[in-house]
């Protein structure tokens, strides 16, 4: 694909999930193109984390089209496994596995799935730690590690596989106020570097500071979407105004 | 799960062994003068001529070694079917072997283990005379303990939160290789205890294996009396082997969970 950088990488169509009676989206149409960075904000229930875990499959769309690099992931034929190894994913409560050292956290997926052989992967999750600032980290346990540095270490991990983006779901809402900045500096400075990302997140300053579009999300659909001075400073929808006049006053 | 174990908890626990030991030793009559007169003559009878005590050493060597590969099939069995029955809920199209799981999960839990070993040895291989009737008990036992061993890994399986096979997931790997890695490894080190505890329980179940003509140990301790007819000391005996390593694997179990839950905290 010659116009790659046009393209958008991930391309969402009339995204819909129901949950049994309940209808989480409605209809969630929008993409993501190579170096954006993205974030979702809304009131809680509103359907974030939803859109976010059926970009890759985490929750099964109900109905809609999800385009990454131009494949449709949700035909029947696609390989989601083989997609997955492109998108990372960042969770609320880290998810480290807490019966393997850091290194193997990090080094698991990409030796188990004959991407490096296990020199070459434990290299590299040196490397990674080190970019994250957990370089003397690398053989510790996950229980012994701060709230902090396990959410540091799940993006290490998922930096590991080389991914085109990155899905953040929450990252920080489960994180001491403390521990906060050190994670949002990790993610600056990906972003920084040029990753594309999705984030999901209650942190409007970073949303802000980072973000190139910010989606505004309410009731699974897309209430508002636009630059994150068009959305945060010049609002133009009622529902936006009384989403942030609540979490902008704390 | 973990007993906490206090000295003092210990300390009742020896007091009670003592005195079941007591009783059982009353029970044989070793505390009545008469019998007290003759105890010595009769144990010579019972254990020692003939080297009869071969005929225990050798039934316990039948318990032991049809325990163990018991508890091997039953590992094995019961592992397959728990990720049958865990898979399945979790969205892998598997319904029949789901269903499979489920009725031998139901008919080998909801009978007892004796009528199955009976069913084992004189239905389904009552052709195969030349069959050794051990391996049928083993096979009778292993298939039954693994009905058990599939509850518990299950359990232990469901025990782990959602959220470590939604990481593997996330990196690309595989349900079954998310299972392996992942998964697994942590529910195993959750259920040790109490695999344990089942093995503990299978050790117990192989006194029947008799029934089907197997020198085991209860069975020696039978035969014993046949011998000399003598219709206290080979069983209590017996017994008290039986006593001596069911306690032995309740302290393994002990350590173990101690072990276990010093390295979870790191």
């Amino acid at each position: 694909m010659d116009n790659a950088n046009n393209a958008p990488m991930i391309e969402v169509r009339d995204l819909c999930k129901v949950f049994g009676d309940l209808t989480v989206l409605k209809g969630i149409s929008t993409s993501i193109c190579k170096g954006e960075k993205v974030a979702v904000i809304g009131p809680s229930g509103g359907g974030k984390s939803t859109f976010l875990r059926c970009l890759n499959r985490m929750e099964e769309p109900t109905s809609g089209v999800i385009r990454f690099k131009g494949e449709d992931i949700t035909a029947p034929g696609c390989d989601i496994d083989q997609v997955r190894r492109h998108m990372g994913m960042v969770f609320q409560h880290f998810n480290l596995f807490p019966h393997l050292t850091v290194r193997r956290n990090i080094t698991l997926a990409p030796t188990q799935l004959k991407i490096m052989d296990p020199a070459k992967a434990d290299k590299r999750a040196e490397e990674l730690l080190a970019r994250v600032g957990l370089a003397d980290k690398v053989d510790e346990w996950p229980e012994r590690l701060s709230g902090g540095q396990k959410q540091r270490v799940a993006i290490a991990r998922a930096l590991a596989m080389d991914p085109d983006v990155l899905l953040f779901d929450e990252p920080t809402s489960a994180l001491d106020p403390e521990m906060i900045g050190e994670v949002l500096e990790v993610m600056k400075e990906l972003a920084d570097e040029g990753m594309t990302m999705y984030l999901v997140t209650h942190e409007m300053g970073f949303a802000r500071e980072v973000a190139d579009r910010v989606l505004f999300m309410d009731g699974g659909l897309i209430a508002e979407e636009g630059t994150p001075e068009d959305v945060f400073d010049h609002p133009r929808e009622p529902r936006t105004v009384e989403f942030l006049s609540k979490v902008l006053r704390r | 799960m973990g007993v906490k174990t206090t000295s003092r908890r210990g300390d009742v626990f020896l007091w009670l062994c003592a005195a079941v030991l007591l009783f059982l030793l009353y029970q044989s009559g070793f505390f009545t003068e008469a019998a007290w007169d003759d105890f010595g003559r009769r144990f010579y009878q019972n254990f020692i001529k003939d080297r009869r005590y071969m005929m225990l050493v050798d039934g316990l060597k039948a318990t032991l070694f049809m325990t163990a590969f018991s508890t091997l099939i039953g590992l094995a069995v019961g592992l397959i079917l728990s990720v049958i029955r865990v898979a399945y809920k979790g969205g892998v199209p598997i319904r029949l072997l789901n269903a499979f799981a489920e009725c031998y999960i139901t008919v080998l839990r909801g009978t007892p283990a004796m009528v199955q070993l009976l069913i084992w040895n004189f239905t389904i291989f009552a052709s195969a005379r030349d069959l050794n009737t051990q391996y049928i008990a083993i096979l009778a036992f292993g298939l039954n303990s693994g009905a058990y061993v599939a509850e518990i890994f299950r359990g232990g399986i469901e025990s782990i939160d959602p959220g470590q096979m939604e990481a593997g997931r996330s990196l690309g790997l595989s349900y079954g290789a998310s299972m392996r890695y992942i998964v697994l490894p942590q529910a195993l080190r959750n259920v040790v205890p109490m695999l344990f505890n089942e093995f503990i329980a299978l050790l117990k179940e192989t006194s029947v294996a008799g029934y089907i003509g197997i020198d085991d140990l209860t069975r020696a301790g039978q035969n014993i009396q046949a011998l000399t007819l003598e219709h206290s000391q080979p069983l209590v005996m017996v017994a008290i082997i039986y006593l001596v390593i069911v306690m032995f694997l309740t302290g393994v179990v002990r350590r173990l969970e101690q072990w276990l839950s010093r390295g979870r905290r790191g």
